[in-house]
């Protein structure tokens, strides 16, 4: 058993930001990640990010994992790092149990946690969505821009959520060709000025359209694809086939929530926030006691407000541990207020909608 | 089907690995997952599905889906997309759920 | 419909160009950036406080076309890559753009590349004056071309074949 102060389960940009916020004011903290490298999807976002200076706007999201990690360096005496380590389990005694490289299996005692594990992507049913070639968008990426693989020749996306666009651009940046990207919404999901950028590059973007099914016999060939009505039934009639042979299945993310559940904590069902969530307050602290959430795994949203959960959620669970340094309430603040910049545009109403109905406790 | 130059990042691809697929010899580079050194060589049906033997390639890449499954040095049910390619690995689509023991 | 497209009209283009007088007296930033986003980089960079968003990050960026000296650096530094700079002092025929580009083969100065609109569409061949890539771009290079005055705004992007 390795008993610590404050865990952060997840070393992505919410983990990051909650072990350096914490660290900050004093705490001793480990973080453990699945993943052989820090840094969760900041490793395949080779786009500017947005946001303000303070959530490092204008810089590309792969050189954000170092900045950060040199920032954790800086604490080196309080913060222990466990990476290929996965967190398999946290039970009702607040025990969580670790799988290391396959072949550790250990118990963690934490007198905080601060659990910062993301989201997965979502799958779209028709028929034939199984074959080799049809990838979800994270995956796209995890081949171009870690492993320098083109997933294929020609592609369609399925999703103009700012994912979607955003690995449209990253493809055509890789060389890989672009057909169409599709949405089953009437408008444009993703910021229009990557919309914009995608145009101008003559990708063109369907809305009001979804696939049908694919074709395909080892792997992906075509695509078919028809327009729906605003109540998202296909009309018949308006089918197009596509040669492709990749099709990328960006239709969103949903929170990694099961730590969360198995834990205890009370959980809703949120659609702006894209899934089950935990009820949290102002703090991001559970309804489990010492136990706080930040990042996509509270509700799926960017990565500048999940970095700035994690510093709120760090400073918070650390101060519930006796940590609470002079400054705790200019902190609190400050971060307070970067989230309220963030979430107060029309591009923040459907996270403030969903937040309003799991604040709590 | 590698990416040879990019406006943006710069690809580590020093040492170079042999490895097995299905008797053919095949090469990728260290830092590699199994899945994406499949990928670059043209391989994208990884295995096929239990009941209908329908193929099946890797789907999320990150470990959470479970469609890439393969035998690797005789293990079965190996998540090719999230396990490092190593020298001489010989990696096997596999036939039904695998043998663990 | 710039909801459904990506295309903004164009009344909305011409809202964010400054007046011909003002192009024609010198380099200007153009700033197409038509809808509320928590973004603010531009006002960040510019050293000669001709781009505000204000308070509230989530504002459109105004331009002070007064104050712009045309020097680019918002275009490196904007996320969605929304900027680009227009100068109709340099020739009664021809307007110089400059436009962020992050792909390869990046053009060489000299050469002629397909100019296109904001669909993507090749409307007109642009002949490639200079090309920016410091350190400090951070990987956006400044493509600077040559384009037919008619095509003031229209003229969008490139496309630079290997």
């Amino acid at each position: 058993m390795i008993s610590v102060e404050l865990a952060v389960i997840g070393g992505g940009p919410a983990g990051l930001c909650a072990a350096l916020s914490a660290a900050k004011s004093g705490a001793k903290v480990l973080i453990i990640d699945k993943n052989k490298n820090l840094g969760g999807q900041l490793i395949k976002q080779t786009h500017m990010f947005f946001g303000s200076e303070k959530q490092y706007a204008s810089t590309r999201g792969i050189d954000i994992p170092d900045i950060l990690i040199n920032e954790l360096d800086k604490y080196k005496d309080k913060v222990e790092i466990i990476t290929e380590a996965t967190a398999v389990g946290m039970y009702e005694d607040g025990i969580i149990t670790v799988l290391e490289k396959e072949e550790n299996y250990f118990k963690l005692s934490s007198k905080a946690v601060v659990v910062a594990t993301g989201a997965y992507e979502k799958a779209l049913s028709f028929p034939n969505n199984d074959l080799p070639g049809i990838y979800g968008a994270g995956a796209v990426q995890t081949l171009m821009n870690v492993h320098g693989v083109k997933p294929g020749n020609k592609v369609l996306m399925v999703g103009a959520g700012n994912i979607g666009l955003i690995v449209s651009y990253q493809l055509m940046q890789a060389g890989v060709e672009v057909k169409a990207i599709l949405d089953a919404a009437p408008k444009i999901g993703g910021y229009l000025v990557h919309a914009s950028k995608i145009r101008r590059m003559g990708i063109p973007i369907l809305v009001s359209h979804t696939v049908k099914e694919a074709i395909g016999k080892e792997s992906l060939e075509k695509a078919v694809i028809c327009e729906v009505d605003e109540k998202f039934n296909p009309i018949t009639g308006t089918e197009k086939v596509f040669d492709v042979d990749v099709m990328c299945i960006s239709v969103g993310l949903t929170p990694l929530n099961e730590l969360l559940s198995m834990r205890g904590c009370e959980m809703k069902y949120i659609p702006q926030l894209s899934g089950i969530v935990p009820v949290r307050n102002e703090n991001y602290e559970t309804t489990v006691e010492n136990l706080f959430v930040a990042g996509d795994s509270a509700g799926v949203e960017e990565a500048s407000a999940a970095m700035v959960e994690g510093f709120l959620a760090g400073l918070c669970a650390a101060a519930k541990i006796g940590y609470r340094p002079k400054d705790f309430s200019e902190r609190k603040n400050d971060y307070i207020n970067q989230l309220k910049n963030l979430r107060s545009g029309p591009a923040g109403k459907h996270i403030l909608a969903g937040i309003g109905q799991v604040s709590g406790r | 089907m590698r990416i040879e130059e990019h406006p943006i990042l710069k690809f580590n691809k020093e040492r170079k690995i042999a490895f097995i697929f299905n008797g053919q010899e095949m090469e990728g580079y260290e830092g590699e997952t199994i899945a994406a050194a499949l990928h670059a060589n043209g391989v994208k049906v990884l295995g096929k599905s239990l009941f209908k033997h329908r193929p099946r390639g890797f789907y999320c890449a990150i470990g959470n889906c479970s469609s890439c499954l393969m035998t690797v040095n005789g293990a079965a049910n190996v998540k090719t997309c999230v396990t490092d390619l190593e020298e001489g690995m010989i990696v096997q689509t596999q036939e039904g759920k695998g043998v663990i023991v | 419909m710039f909801e459904k497209t990506g295309i903004p009209s164009a009344e909305m283009i011409m809202e964010k160009f400054p007046s011909i007088e003002r192009i024609n007296q010198g380099a200007v930033a153009v700033v197409e950036c038509y809808k509320e986003i928590p973004c603010n980089p531009c006002q960040t960079a510019c050293k000669f406080d001709a781009i505000k968003v204000g308070e509230d990050i989530n504002a459109i960026p105004k331009v002070y076309s007064e104050n712009c000296t045309g020097c680019a650096l918002c275009l490196s530094k904007c996320p969605g890559l929304a900027i680009m700079v227009v100068d109709g002092s340099k020739s009664l025929d021809k307007i110089e753009v400059k436009i962020p580009y992050e792909f390869l083969p990046l053009p060489t100065e000299g050469q002629i590349v397909k100019g296109l609109n904001r669909e993507g569409r090749h409307i007109t061949d642009v002949r490639v004056l200079k090309v920016l890539n410091p350190k400090s771009y951070d990987r956006t290079p400044v493509v600077t071309i040559e384009v037919d005055r008619k095509f003031l705004y229209e003229i969008r992007n490139i496309e630079s074949e290997a």
